[in-house]
């Protein structure tokens, strides 16, 4: 157990800050995530042909390639593209790219693959008579937007959320393959520096499971809530 | 297609270039923190070793402010490129291959290669001369070493100098298994999933010791040809200010007996050159 | 263009690997997904926790630490090196198939569960009517029944250990990302790289979901 105190002499410290960028790059990446869904939703539900194209092409790649490829792409390719870009604007210096972000991005663009498909399925089952009777109504635009649909939305696209964060959460170990310091990374280190991989790899699937079981029960709770009055 | 991606990476760019910040005028110097003695990482996660140690020195002697940068191994000539940091100072010996990319400063330390093994190993008492350099003939030993490695399967980290030397086939065609890591390699050879392995002889003697596990060195050490000419600091191409900034302080470095001080330190023996 | 019609047959070489890892995961994957839906049903208290906690370790912890465990963690263990098991963890190769068989069988364990749950209580009871023993009802029935319910669902589970193989290369493998990987960090092209390696994927993945449809067709009566 010694390994696992805090301060200079074990691990535990580098370890709970690990899962604490865990976390973080998980809630990034699943907001990253939200936000591609929204536009590439819209996309895949429009009339226009090219528009289709580009949504499906979004989710076809970014669902049927393994994630670890996805990551190399952006992270071999992302730091070359950023000195490729800076200098059209005519920089030529030193740039330095944030590991979190790139992590963030990578895990974001697979996140919101998987979130369009949620938020397409949660837009196509409110029914038109819904749209039609906020028409009716009266309803200006956008209150008809956030008072009518987004709430639906959200309460059947619930369930289908909480198993995309958990995909993301998980996703998350294979930045370590980057560099960024989070729980696989930091067990990785510890487990080289110990020459105690066994101990190290298992404690950081306790820590996954910690998150895994804290999750559920919060996506649980949130559930309750936005079936209230239905 | 191809356009497509570029598109769509360069958009990622902008987005990373909004939240990213321009660099100070520090030099930054990559390093991998998993091929100790040259460079590792101690309970708290800071960078410690050999290269550490001296590059803090040669900042020193440079009047220089300097980082380390941790950076993997299979991705140490991209990050130098991509102006992740400045310098690699990781154990990386000077080799022809490598100067097509980046350029080196002088050596400052003198790498060897070995074999390793367990003890008990059938590899062990091989009959070969103490060391070989491979610029020049050594065809007798690369026989003998041949024979000795048929059908065996041997270990050796990814992009080294050693993964060359094994798939140029000096030694025949062999059961080659490539690794992130030098401690993965270390960990398997322990575990008995590869018969034998090659590295920096240092690295296996550093592990025996520190582990406690029966590594040992078997045949002859190795240098020169695909092996390089020692250790130097990587930099790129066109920074050629930095380059001779370094090569100033390793000489200087060099006279004051710093580098042999600190190689006695990690190495148990002057490596300096 | 030039490196991407030059590593195409390097990567094409690659894929057989990742085709057998994932074919051969998902073979014994089946077995022990069934076993376990099976066990989920059990009026025995243990049996069941036994594969409640067995499917919810492996899908709450990521297939990274799974393998890393399984590889590295074990592998260092000195009475197992010892032990019968070190036939099975000895080499990569029938370590990664232990890794994913034992993942893709708990994602499976809970397809087959819900399926089996929604077998209609009527035609068991029809079955029994009818005379035919517990064993032929399973085979005969259930078996059939369950397979067509868990068909799209376990498409998708398909896929998912498709693109999870990739993580055969983190232990020495060289399948078709391990290659991809290498290529690209020793030319530094990953865009081209991708798109042919990515573009295999996306094949495989075609072929898959074709494979199910038309299994759909089938078992549709």
């Amino acid at each position: 157990m010694e390994f696992l105190y805090f301060g200079n002499t074990g691990w535990g410290d580098e370890l709970f800050f690990a899962t604490l960028m865990t976390i973080a790059v998980a809630v990034t990446a699943i907001f990253i995530g939200f936000f591609l869904a929204a536009i590439f939703a819209t996309f895949k539900l429009s009339k226009s042909k090219i528009l289709n194209f580009v949504g499906n092409f979004y989710t076809t790649v970014f669902r049927g390639v393994p994630e670890l490829l996805v990551i190399y792409l952006l992270f071999f390719g992302g730091s070359g593209a950023v000195m490729y870009v800076a200098k059209i604007f005519g920089y030529d210096g030193y740039i330095e790219v944030n590991a979190f972000l790139t992590g963030a991005i990578s895990i974001g663009i697979i996140s919101g693959a998987y979130s369009t498909e949620v938020f397409r399925g949660a837009i196509q089952s409110i029914s038109e008579g819904q749209f039609e009777a906020s028409k009716v109504l009266g309803l200006r635009k956008k209150i008809y937007y956030y008072k009518i649909i987004i709430p639906q939305m959200l309460r059947l696209a619930l369930p289908n959320i909480s198993n995309v964060w958990q995909i993301t959460l998980k996703d998350t170990s294979l930045i370590s393959v980057t560099g960024l310091v989070e729980i696989m990374r930091q067990s990785y280190i510890a487990a080289g520096s110990t020459r105690d991989p066994l101990f190290f790899y298992s404690f950081a699937a306790v820590l996954y499971l910690l998150l895994t079981f804290l999750s559920l029960k919060l996506f649980n709770k949130l559930e309750k809530n936005y079936s209230r009055g239905f | 297609m191809k356009n497509i991606f570029k598109l769509f990476l360069s958009s990622i760019a902008a987005l990373m270039i909004m939240f990213s910040n321009a660099q100070s005028d520090s030099i930054r110097i990559g390093t991998e923190g998993a091929y100790p003695p040259w460079n590792s990482k101690d309970a708290s996660g800071n960078l410690i070793g050999f290269e550490v140690e001296l590059a803090k020195e040669l900042c020193a002697i440079m009047k220089h402010d300097c980082t380390i940068v941790e950076q993997d191994w299979d991705g140490m000539i991209p990050g130098l490129i991509m102006r992740k940091f400045d310098a690699i100072m990781a154990g990386m010996s000077i080799t022809d291959e490598r100067l097509k990319t980046i350029n080196f400063s002088r050596g400052y330390a003198d790498e060897v290669a070995s074999l390793g093994v367990m003890k008990g190993s059938s590899l062990e008492g091989m009959d070969t001369p103490e060391s070989i350099n491979l610029s020049k003939g050594n065809s007798k030993v690369l026989k003998t070493l041949t024979a000795a490695l048929a059908g065996k399967t041997v270990g050796v980290q990814t992009a080294t100098i050693h993964q060359n030397f094994l798939e140029s086939g000096d030694v025949g065609k062999i059961n080659i298994r490539t690794y992130k890591t030098q401690d993965e390699v270390n960990l398997d050879l322990v575990a008995g999933r590869i018969d034998v392995a090659l590295a920096a002889a240092v690295a296996f003697t550093d592990y025996a010791e520190k582990s406690g596990k029966p590594v040992v060195l078997v045949g002859p050490t190795f240098a020169g040809g695909a092996f390089g000419n020692g250790v130097g600091v990587g930099i790129r191409k066109d920074d050629t200010k930095l380059l001779k900034d370094f090569n100033r302080a390793i000489k200087t470095a060099s006279k004051k007996g710093i580098i042999s001080k600190l190689a006695i330190k990690h190495f148990g023996f002057d490596a300096s050159m | 263009m030039e490196l991407m019609i030059e590593s195409f047959p390097r990567l094409l070489n690659a894929t057989l690997l990742t085709v057998e890892l994932t074919l051969l995961s998902l073979f014994f994957g089946i077995f022990v997904g069934v076993f376990f839906a099976i066990l989920r049903t059990s009026k025995s208290k243990i049996l069941y926790y036994l594969s409640y906690y067995y499917s919810y370790v492996f899908r709450g912890t990521p297939l990274l630490v799974q393998i890393f465990i399984i590889y590295f963690g074990l592998g260092q263990v000195e009475w197992i090196r010892e032990s019968f098991l070190w036939l099975v963890l000895k080499e990569p190769y029938s370590c990664a198939i232990l890794a994913f068989t034992l993942n893709t069988g708990a994602y499976s364990s809970e397809i087959f569960r819900s399926a089996f749950e929604t077998i209609n209580k009527g035609v068991l009871e029809a079955a029994k009517g009818l005379g035919l023993n517990k064993i032929n009802t399973f085979f005969k029935i259930k078996l059939p029944i369950a397979i067509k319910q868990s068909l799209p669902a376990y498409g998708n589970e398909m896929v998912l250990m498709l693109k999870g193989t990739s993580l055969a290369s983190t232990v020495t493998l060289l399948d078709l990302t391990g290659v991809a990987k290498h290529i690209i960090s020793t030319t530094f092209k990953p865009i081209e790289v991708f798109i042919v390696a990515g573009s295999i994927y996306l094949l495989m993945t075609f072929i898959i979901h074709n494979v199910i449809k038309i299994l759909e067709k089938k078992y549709n009566y």
